[in-house]
């Protein structure tokens, strides 16, 4: 299918196309709901392009139907759950049939492939397992090629060094600021990278740099992949790039990308940059149809020097709404807010601090006092802020750190406040 | 007997005691005695105020994060032994000390300090019962 000529593909796609949209039309109140709104009924799509007569599903439909109600299969058919962060403090709960694994592990496959694993390989995963896509999407792709894999989650560097010795580990997949990590580690141990077995790396959750990837090339003496993907739409795997590193061809028989105007939601003209927009083909357990992933791109439909003609898609430049990904984990300020107003000694201005210190995200919280506390003792406010310390590491799922400030001392914007600053820069 | 100071909450920047101090000093109040609790990121200043109440009520006018606590002025013997006999009074007694510090204005022979007690009451009972010399608030603005 990745080398498939155009014609093939579209027809494919649409018959596809034409499957979801009945099946989520069927199966799903929201689509029958938002769809008999816009005047459009499944028989309607007739061709790819009119995907565009239906209505955009969106991040707060998902909080809004909150846990399952997006399921256009019955829970007896469901054999995964994952999920990811989501606006309202309440994740976005994700359900898989068999036949969607089946999908994901072939989406993933497909980008290993593309950085050159085979049957043969030591598939090394350093991703979080869990409710996370990352650690099982990457597991799951590994064993559908039939490769070695060493399910290591990620943390304890020293012992990932091990076993990537000992292992003989000829492919690493993490994110890529823990690549660097680990790239480091291998500094410090005083290995030679070339030492190592490694000769690619497939990695993604996060944005990242050339920069960075140059780094990680180095340190770790291998080919670096991106990939791309998000836990509503799979997981891991929507996009991989091959050896060209020009853009990740986007898995077409499975995913149909758009590029709206996130303001106008207007479809773009091709190669122009906008938000894309993903309509899953052939999903059964959730199908998304025409979700807004927020993340900004384009799409690259000229020929590949690697043979493949699924469509590219370029890197991530940022995002259309205020979600921030820190150390791989989606947090919107919409949470932290959610806590600070738990708090009768804090007041609702704040300000989040977002940086990168020796390649690790830093992520900082200042927060005014309210009136009226009695301030005379050190242990009164450690007390306040371990207790705000723990709110938000329950409500985000990492640490933050936390400062308080007397009244009036950030600085007041007209208008829209400005809530985060966020000094990593991403060349 | 127990005096009134004033804590204030302040960020550990450059320059933010100076704006602290400089609304003091535009408001015509002198800092009797004062003493700084400080963590990584955020300190605590207590200091004694001729008028406490106003010295706040400014002090929250202009965005600080401030109360008042009750604590005791106790005046101490200039010489060895001195300290040891307070100390030793509250130890019998047991009564906690929160915290201590000096005030700057002392007589000759004898050192002023302030503390927070954790029960003033009876700390002060203690004391005066032993001969031991408390200021008030009016001494302490002299």
């Amino acid at each position: 299918m990745e080398c498939s000529d155009r014609p093939t593909m579209r027809a494919l796609q649409l018959e596809k196309l034409k499957k979801t949209v009945k099946h989520g039309y069927e199966n799903v109140p929201h689509y029958r709901q938002s769809m008999d709104e816009a005047g459009v009924k499944p028989e309607d799509i007739k061709t790819l392009e009119d995907i565009r007569k239906l209505p955009f599903i969106t991040k707060e439909n998902l909080a809004a139907n909150y846990p399952t109600g997006l399921f256009a299969k019955p829970m007896t058919d469901i054999v995964r759950i994952h999920a990811s962060s989501g606006t309202t403090g309440k994740p976005k709960i994700v359900g898989y049939t068999q036949s969607d694994l089946d999908m994901w592990g072939e989406c993933v496959a497909r980008g290993l492939t593309m950085a050159g694993a085979g049957k043969d390989s030591v598939v090394h995963v350093s991703y979080g397992y869990g409710l996370f896509t990352g650690g099982l999407g990457a597991h799951i792709g590994a064993e559908a090629i039939g490769a070695t894999v060493i399910p290591m989650s990620s943390g304890n560097t020293q012992k990932q060094i091990m076993f990537l010795q000992d292992m003989n580990s000829t492919v690493l997949c993490c994110t890529p600021s823990y690549a660097l990590t680990i790239a480091e580690g291998v500094k410090k141990a005083g290995l030679d990278p070339k030492a190592l077995s490694l000769k690619a790396g497939v990695f993604g959750a996060e944005p990242w740099t050339q920069g960075m990837r140059d780094k990680i090339e180095e340190g770790l003496g291998i080919k670096a992949h991106d990939i791309y993907g998000l836990s509503e739409v799979m997981g891991p795997g929507v996009s991989t790039s091959c050896e060209a590193n020009n853009g990740m061809h986007i898995q077409e028989d499975f995913f149909f990308p758009e590029i709206i105007d996130p303001d106008t939601l207007e479809v773009l003209p091709e190669g122009e940059k906008g938000e894309l927009v993903i309509t899953t083909l052939g999903k059964e357990g959730m199908p998304l149809i025409r979700y807004r992933t927020r993340d900004i791109c384009y799409l690259m439909r000229d020929k590949c020097s690697c043979g493949r003609t699924t469509v590219r898609m370029s890197r991530v430049f940022g995002r259309s709404d205020d979600m921030l990904i820190i150390r791989g984990v989606n947090v919107f300020p919409s949470q932290v807010e959610t806590v600070i107003a738990k708090f009768s000694e804090l007041t609702m201005n704040y300000k989040l601090y977002v940086g990168r210190e020796n390649n690790t995200d830093t992520f900082a919280l200042a927060v005014e006092l309210a009136e009226g506390l009695a301030i005379d003792d050190i242990g009164f406010v450690e007390a306040i802020r371990s207790k705000v310390d723990h709110a938000l590491r329950d409500m985000l799922g990492i640490g933050c750190k936390v400062r308080f400030l007397n009244a009036g001392t950030l600085p007041r914007s007209e208008g829209k406040a400005v809530r985060v600053e966020d000094t990593r820069t991403l060349g | 007997m127990l005096v009134k100071q004033m804590s204030v909450f302040v960020e550990n920047t450059t320059g933010r005691l100076a704006d602290l101090t400089k609304i003091l000093a535009e408001n015509d109040i002198d800092i009797k005695a004062s003493t700084i609790a400080d963590t990584v990121d955020f300190g605590i200043l207590r200091c004694i105020v001729e008028d406490p109440e106003k010295a706040t009520r400014i002090l929250k006018e202009n965005g600080f994060t401030a109360s008042i606590t009750e604590v005791i002025a106790v005046s101490v013997e200039h010489k060895p032994g001195g300290y040891h006999k307070i100390m030793a009074l509250l130890a019998e007694a047991h009564i906690g000390v929160d915290y201590i510090y000096s005030a700057i204005n002392s007589d000759e022979g004898e050192a002023v300090i302030i503390m927070k007690m954790e029960d003033p009451k009876k700390a002060i009972e203690v004391l005066t019962n032993n001969g031991v010399k408390l200021f008030c608030m009016k001494d302490l603005a002299k």
